[in-house]
């Protein structure tokens, strides 16, 4: 083995090469199949890419670093599927760019939050964790309160997801900007919003109605995690990958 | 060493040493700042009212500075300035590219990290774990990256030994390796050219393997395989033995990193990722376990018929409680991959505690050493100012480790209980907030164990400024038994 190994050991390139190949097999061999195995995703109705309001609350999400505390994915446990709802499935993280399952639980999982809390326990958790639960040792994000969201880009948004892969149609994307307002407006039309994403929840949660808060879009965007997929109407067996 | 090169030579080789000299100053520096930025987001856990109420100041945004400073600022420029000592010693060889390769590598390194930084403080990130500097620093750094590998390949290529030492196997490695996670972990696609925000290439799932797949190998490349050159080089060099065994280093090399790639689904156990991809990360991490421990022994054994060093050399004593930090975290890793213990320990501290005995035990400890070895050569002076100093930062850090890994040991495995209690009637026993407020005592430990290490840090940072200076502490000769130092 030593005689042969010398000649590696002898040759730079053929040492990097070898390397590369040595360390190439493993990461090939797991992530390729994801894409082409056709199960991996399951195929489950109602998954729909964000509302333009959600996403630019997910990016709130992420630039917070909320992932931290918090995971999104439910685990097939007793316990968990009691605690938080049923166990996640990889279709409803199929637009994320990107998944934010996390890996620490210093707050409980997110991924089935939308509906469980009123939007106003949302608002005031928010801005004062320890006036709800004493004991949360969550940070404060008063300062959400009262910023206006900034959306100007919010098309652009769209775009970059759809070079992705995420389905929004030319519609979508030309009346992004509008659709974001609507949805944070119950005074305007919604009609046109909900025709292009269905089961979106439209409300003003917190502050100057004629202006749309980062705390709404954040809000926005927890109310209505988990909540796409019914997945009450699947059977294990609908659902194996 | 280097007086012993010289010698062989008609012409002395001028090794840059002025580069090495700052990525060690630049290592102690970050390094210094990392441990301080983990103990302050360790006593927001304790005491949430530190997050202050400022939008940068929020654990959220702290936690990744915390630990790109530790991994990417203390543990980079620890790798540069050692692989770059080395590579010149081992080859014979001044850097390739000369001083302004190296220049440009310090300082693109050095924005990097401010770049990166900045963007965690400001809500900048890419929202992936130990990757979250956004696409235009990423792009920064990809072409530091291909300069180091440049300097780096491009001095073993002028080297004037037949063989290429093992050191700069792992070394080119890491270099390599990490290279190629970077890089397609990293594809993003901005908004616009105009702005910092993009959107990660790779969807949900497949995103959600992709990330570990790059975040378990930082773990396996840049702070293993790059870490185990360290050990490589300066256990021997530091014990005056050679390497246990050569054959082993061969069989170690190989093995780990062929089979280290695989070991990222297990950061996925009983999620949404597929179960035969599960069940492949699972198999390989408990494998992984055999070239962890061949690596361990390698370095351990090095010392047989040596072992008296220890009592009298505390630069040795980090080296090797390192190295059996190493062991022991490679342990607990392949344990805490079973899907049967990982339903258990995922989402709690007990991943924390994991993380940490590599960090500091493993990582932080062979840099120690390494840097203890570094500084009195560098910068020309016989010995350190204080080895007694430097025993002194060995149990205070040691101490805090203890603290650290043991606590949260209980806080993660009392909170994963916690979670799946069930009472007479079959309920759940706990709200979730009750398994955050079983969580108090044990993060007050856990900071204490992490105000211990700061402590150390800034120990050895006065024990090195003296040392530069070329300052001797009037101490008694360290490790002498009084009796036999009498006798």
């Amino acid at each position: 083995m030593l005689k042969h190994h010398r000649l590696i050991e002898t040759n730079i390139v053929l040492l990097g090469a070898l390397t590369l190949i040595t360390i190439a097999i493993g990461g090939i061999v797991e992530i390729v199949p994801l894409f082409t195995i056709e199960t991996t995703i399951e195929r489950v109705e109602g998954v729909r890419p964000y509302t333009p309001l959600e996403l630019a609350g997910r990016s709130i999400y992420i630039r917070e670093g909320c992932y931290n505390c918090h995971s999104q994915q439910i685990r097939p446990f007793r316990d968990e599927v009691e605690r938080y709802g049923h166990y996640s499935l990889a279709a409803e993280s199929m637009y994320d760019f990107p998944f934010q399952w996390g890996s620490k639980r210093t707050g409980p999982d997110l991924a089935r939050v939308g509906g469980k809390y009123s939007g106003d326990w949302h608002v005031q958790h928010l801005i004062e964790p320890r006036g709800l639960v004493p004991e949360t040792i969550m940070p404060a994000y008063a300062f959400m309160a009262h910023r206006p969201l900034e959306y100007r880009d919010i098309a652009l948004h769209l775009r970059a997801n759809r070079r992705l892969g995420v389905p929004y149609t030319d519609d979508m994307i030309t009346h992004a900007a509008t659709d974001l307002v609507a949805q944070a407006d119950p005074r305007k039309d919604s009609a046109d919003l909900l025709r292009r994403y269905p089961k979106t929840v439209v409300a003003k949660y917190h502050g100057d109605p004629d202006t749309v808060t980062e705390l709404d879009a954040l809000v926005a965007y927890l109310q209505m995690l988990g909540t796409l997929v019914d997945v009450s109407a699947y059977r294990a067996k609908d659902l194996q990958q | 060493m280097a007086s012993a090169a010289h010698s062989l030579d008609a012409e002395p080789i001028r090794y840059d040493e002025d580069i090495v000299r700052a990525f060690v100053i630049a290592a102690m520096f970050w390094g210094v700042a990392a441990f301080a930025v983990g103990l302050f987001i360790a006593l927001q856990l304790a005491f949430p009212v530190l997050n202050l109420g400022l939008e940068w100041t929020t654990f959220g945004r702290l936690r990744p500075l915390h630990t790109s400073a530790a991994i990417f600022a203390f543990g980079g420029n620890v790798l540069f300035a050692t692989s770059l000592y080395v590579v010149q010693r081992t080859c014979r060889a001044p850097l390739f590219g000369g001083p302004p390769a190296a220049q440009f590598l310090f300082w693109g390194y050095q924005f990097f990290i401010v770049l990166a930084a900045i963007g965690y403080l400001t809500g900048v990130t890419q929202g992936k774990e130990y990757a979250e500097p956004e696409w235009y620093a990423d792009l920064w750094l990809t072409i530091v990256w291909v300069v180091y590998l440049v300097v780096y390949g491009g001095t073993l290529l002028r080297r004037e030994e037949p063989h290429i030492y093992v050191v700069n196997w792992f070394f080119l490695a890491f270099i390599l390796t990490v290279a190629v996670l970077h890089v397609v972990n990293g594809l993003a696609m901005p908004v616009s050219p105009f702005s910092a925000k993009s959107y990660p290439i790779w969807p949900g799932v497949q995103g959600a393997l992709v990330q570990w797949w790059y975040g378990h190998n930082a773990v396996g490349f840049f702070l293993t395989a790059g870490f185990l050159g360290i050990m490589y080089y300066f256990v021997p060099k530091q014990a005056e033995r050679p390497i246990y065994s050569y054959r082993l280093s061969i069989i170690h090399f190989w093995a780990l990193i062929f089979l280290y790639i695989w070991a990222g689904p297990h950061h996925l156990h009983y999620t949404a990722l597929p179960d035969w991809a599960q069940t492949l990360g699972m198999t390989f991490s408990v494998m992984l376990w055999m070239p962890s421990w061949g690596g361990m022994i390698n370095g351990l054994m090095t010392l047989s018929g040596a072992w008296d060093k220890l009592r009298t050399d505390p630069v040795l004593r980090f080296l090797i409680a390192s190295v059996g930090f190493y062991g022991m975290a490679t342990f607990e890793g392949p344990v805490m991959s079973i899907k049967a213990v990982n339903g258990l320990s995922h989402y709690t501290d007990w991943t924390i505690g994991h993380v940490h005995s590599g960090a500091l035990g493993w990582v932080a400890f062979v840099s120690f050493g390494a840097i203890y070895f570094l500084v009195p050569r560098l910068w020309g002076r016989a010995q350190l100012y204080s080895l007694k100093l430097v025993s002194v930062h060995f149990w205070i850090s040691t101490l805090g480790i203890v603290l650290y890994i043991s606590s949260m040991w209980v806080s993660g495995i009392l909170q994963g209980l916690m979670w799946r209690a069930y009472d007479r009637l079959g309920f759940l026993q706990y709200a979730f907030i009750e398994t955050v407020e079983a969580m108090h005592p044990f993060y007050l430990i856990r900071a204490l164990g992490g105000l211990l290490f700061v402590l150390g840090a800034l120990i050895m940072v006065y024990n090195l400024w003296r040392t530069t200076r070329g300052e001797v502490r009037r101490e008694a000769a360290y490790g002498q038994l009084p009796a036999l130092a009498t006798a």
